[in-house]
């Protein structure tokens, strides 16, 4: 069940004139992922795997839809060669709103070896990356949105397992 | 007939619309027959071609004619599920369908072996899929681009390549001048 965060969320989207979201689900995402599916002002297309999804946005960035992505920090190991030859090759701005698996709170282990590796591979990348560990962070989202529409860069939103038990 | 002469074929029939080309040697003997703004080059990113056809049809009017490759179909292969699901009439999807890794030296593609991406593409849900020797692709391209409906076309051609030059393009500008287009200035 959706809650008031994931509106809010899909709001800033929106409001930012995202107009095409592609998403890999996560169980932390399913509230957002249940918004953007009745929320008509954009266009919602779930890809398979997430370096499929970074071709999707280019197109649909390329066809004058501003894209995001929505998936899990596990992607990140699906997803560098796309971004790398991709997105920051032809510069082209892209949200990437990202579940963080394994911080505190995760009861899979597993989920902890990508964790541990994350915001690492992303500095590696020079993605500008930023984390969601309180609800009043995500105040920060529709700010995250214009500047990275200004640089014209892929850019990290993680979000981790307290943000999502804490905020409403 | 191999893809470059496929492709020498297709020419006339792209006229002004917007081609995604495909990594490596479709990119860049496309280049070379006939550089234009519409044509979008893959500089990297082995597989997406597809997927960045489907963004981009779904998300203006123009057609838009892809070009892939069976090894790059195959790298990517779940993108024949969300083509099918998610069919926009404007796309058409040529797999040039050499049963090889050209651009690495003809490798064999397990598409030249048992797999038949045809089969593939209508499991997938794609309902509109024609398979087509290489002298019949121009007309298949035509056809399908005059019926208003998502086509997937398999092109079955020979194997081999010629040689053409790197595309040294700036990636940005090969982006912001297609985009131009796109948006119809």
């Amino acid at each position: 069940m959706a809650k008031h965060i994931d509106a809010k969320i899909v709001g800033d989207l929106v409001a930012n004139d995202i107009g095409f979201v592609t998403t890999v689900p996560c169980k932390q995402l399913a509230g957002v992922i249940e918004v953007l599916e009745g929320e008509n002002r954009l266009l919602h297309v779930p890809c398979n795997k997430e370096d499929e999804g970074i071709g999707l946005c280019a197109g649909a960035y390329m066809g004058g839809r501003r894209p995001a992505i929505i998936m899990q920090n596990t992607a990140i190991g699906v997803v560098v060669n796309a971004i790398v030859t991709l997105i920051q090759y032809y510069q082209i701005p892209l949200p990437m709103l990202i579940s963080y698996r394994g911080e505190v709170g995760e009861k899979v282990a597993c989920q902890v070896e990508m964790a541990v590796h994350t915001k690492a591979l992303l500095a590696q990348l020079s993605i500008p990356t930023y984390h969601f560990h309180k609800p009043e962070d995500a105040d920060e989202l529709d700010g995250i949105l214009k500047h990275t529409q200004m640089c014209k860069k892929p850019v990290a939103i993680l979000t981790d397992a307290t943000f999502w038990r804490t905020a409403q | 007939m191999i893809r470059f002469e496929v492709l020498k074929t297709l020419l006339p029939v792209f006229g002004d619309h917007l081609v995604v080309c495909n990594i490596g040697l479709p990119s860049q003997e496309l280049h070379m027959l006939a550089d234009r703004p519409t044509n979008f080059y893959m500089l990297g990113t082995m597989g997406l071609a597809s997927s960045i056809g489907l963004g981009l049809a779904l998300s203006q009017p123009k057609k838009v004619i892809v070009i892939d490759g069976d090894g790059s179909v195959l790298t990517n292969l779940a993108t024949l599920s969300t083509i099918g699901n998610n069919p926009a009439p404007n796309l058409v999807l040529l797999i040039v369908d050499n049963g090889s890794y050209g651009s690495t030296g003809d490798q064999p593609t397990y598409a030249g072996r048992k797999t038949s991406l045809t089969d593939v593409a209508r499991a997938c849900g794609c309902d509109n899929v024609v398979e087509c020797r290489a002298e019949e692709t121009a007309k298949a391209v035509s056809d399908a681009l005059d019926s208003d409906r998502m086509t997937v076309i398999v092109s079955k051609c020979e194997s081999g390549n010629v040689d053409v030059p790197v595309i040294d393009m700036n990636p940005v500008l090969i982006r912001e001048r297609f985009m131009a287009e796109v948006r119809g200035e």
